[in-house]
C-alpha cells in the first residue's frame, strides 16, 4: 500500500504545486511508483509546472463522477516512465468533488502507487480539507515571512483535527518545507532563521529550499526542478528533502549559509 | 554582531519572529471560531426543541483568561414560549 502525503501551506504563491512536482520527480527518480494529484478545481496548474498541460484529457472530477475511468485520467510523464499526473478539472464547480469520491479515488491510488501526492489549493476551505483528508503524511510548505508562517500554523490545526488520522486518534506526521529561503538575509537579520520558524511552528523540518532562479526557470519549461537542473542548489535540497520523506535519516544542511572563517556548521536533525 | 547594525536600519526579523509568537500564542488559545459556531448550531438545536427562540438571540462566547476558558452562552427567550414549555 502506498503513502498518501499532503502538501499544504494555507497561504497561496508559497510553493505547494512547485514542490509537489519536485517532490513526485525526485521520488519517482529513485524507481519509486509515483502519482501526484492536483486538487485546485477550477485553478489547477500542477499540469503546467509538470509540462503536461496539453495532454490533459479527463481529471479528478471526471473520474469522481463516473465519466472517465481512472487509468484514463492518468497521465504518464514523458521523461519518468513511473511518474503520473492526476490533473484537477478547469471549468467544473468545485462541488463535485465528493468526499465519498476523493477516498475512492485515493484508496484506488494507494493499491498501485507507492507514493500519492496531494497539491492542495491554498485556503483552508472544503478543497483544502478534503485534500489532507486521507494523508498520513503532511508536508506544510512555509516561506520565511510572517503571513506564510501564521497560516502554517492554521493548516496544522486543521491536519490535527481534520484528517482522517486525527479524527482516529492517531497522529499525522507532519513535516516542514522552507521554501524560499535566502540565508544571507536571514544572516543579516532581515528575514526569519529557519530556528525561528522551527521554534514558532514546532513541527520537524523536512528541507529548506533556497531562493532560487533556477525554480522559476524550471517552471517556465514545464518540468519539476529536480529533472531540469538536478545539479541547482534547490534540486538539490528536494532531493534531500525526498531521501527524508522515504525515511532516511540526513542531516540538513542550509543552502547558501555563508561558511564564513569561523566555518559555520550547522547540523540540525530532521527529527 | 553584523556591521549592517551599525549603519543601516534596525534588523526586522526579530520583530517578525516576537509578533509571531504573541499573535500564535493568542490564536491558538482562542480554538478557533469554527468551535464557537458549531457550539452555537447545536446549543440552538437543543432549545428549539422546547421553546421557540429566535436564532438571533442566541449568544455563544468563548472568552477566559491564561487558565481557563469560560464558555458564554446567553439565551433570550419570550415569556408566552417559556410558559408553553413549562
Amino acid at each position: 500500500m502506498g503513502k498518501v502525503i499532503v502538501v499544504t501551506s494555507g497561504k497561496g504563491g508559497v510553493g505547494k504545486t512547485t514542490s509537489t512536482a519536485a517532490l513526485g520527480a525526485a521520488l519517482a527518480q529513485r524507481n519509486e511508483k509515483v502519482v501526484v494529484v492536483d486538487f485546485d478545481v477550477g485553478l489547477r496548474n500542477l499540469d503546467l509546472v509538470m509540462g503536461a498541460e496539453r495532454r490533459v484529457v479527463y481529471d479528478l472530477v471526471n473520474v469522481i463522477q463516473g465519466d472517465a475511468k481512472l487509468p484514463q485520467a492518468l497521465i504518464r510523464d514523458k521523461r519518468l516512465e513511473n511518474l503520473f499526473l492526476l490533473p484537477a478539472s478547469q471549468t467544473r464547480d468545485k462541488d463535485n468533488l465528493t468526499p465519498e469520491g476523493v477516498e475512492w479515488v485515493i484508496a484506488e491510488l494507494k493499491r498501485y502507487f507507492d507514493w500519492v501526492i496531494c497539491d492542495s489549493p491554498a485556503g483552508i476551505e472544503r478543497g483544502a480539507t478534503l485534500a489532507m483528508r486521507h494523508a498520513d503524511v503532511a508536508v506544510v510548505v512555509t516561506n520565511p515571512e510572517v503571513s506564510s508562517v501564521r497560516d502554517s500554523d492554521r493548516i496544522i490545526g486543521l491536519l490535527d483535527s481534520k484528517t482522517l488520522k486525527a479524527e482516529r486518534g492517531e497522529r499525522i506526521e507532519k513535516h516542514l518545507l522552507l521554501t524560499r529561503y535566502d540565508a544571507t538575509r536571514a544572516e543579516r537579520g532581515d528575514m526569519l532563521k529557519v530556528e525561528d520558524v522551527l521554534d514558532i511552528l514546532s513541527i520537524p523540518l523536512i528541507g529548506i529550499i533556497p531562493e532560487s532562479t533556477d525554480v522559476l526557470r524550471a517552471s517556465n519549461m514545464g518540468s519539476p526542478v529536480t529533472l531540469a537542473d538536478a545539479k541547482s542548489a534547490a534540486a538539490m535540497a528536494y532531493f534531500d528533502a525526498a531521501r527524508r520523506l522515504a525515511g532516511e535519516d540526513l542531516p540538513i544542511t542550509i543552502p547558501g549559509e555563508r561558511r564564513g572563517i569561523f566555518g559555520k556548521i550547522f547540523g540540525r536533525k530532521a527529527a | 554582531m553584523s556591521i549592517f547594525r551599525l549603519f543601516g536600519r534596525p534588523r526586522s526579523a526579530p520583530m517578525a519572529r516576537e509578533r509571531l509568537q504573541v499573535l500564535l500564542a493568542h490564536e491558538r488559545s482562542s480554538v478557533g471560531t469554527d468551535l464557537v459556531s458549531l457550539l452555537r448550531e447545536e446549543i440552538l438545536a437543543v432549545i428549539a426543541k422546547h421553546v421557540q427562540v429566535d436564532a438571533d438571540k442566541v449568544q455563544v462566547k468563548l472568552d477566559g483568561n491564561e487558565h481557563v476558558t469560560i464558555l458564554e452562552i446567553d439565551v433570550e427567550i419570550p415569556r408566552d414560549s417559556a410558559v408553553m414549555a413549562a
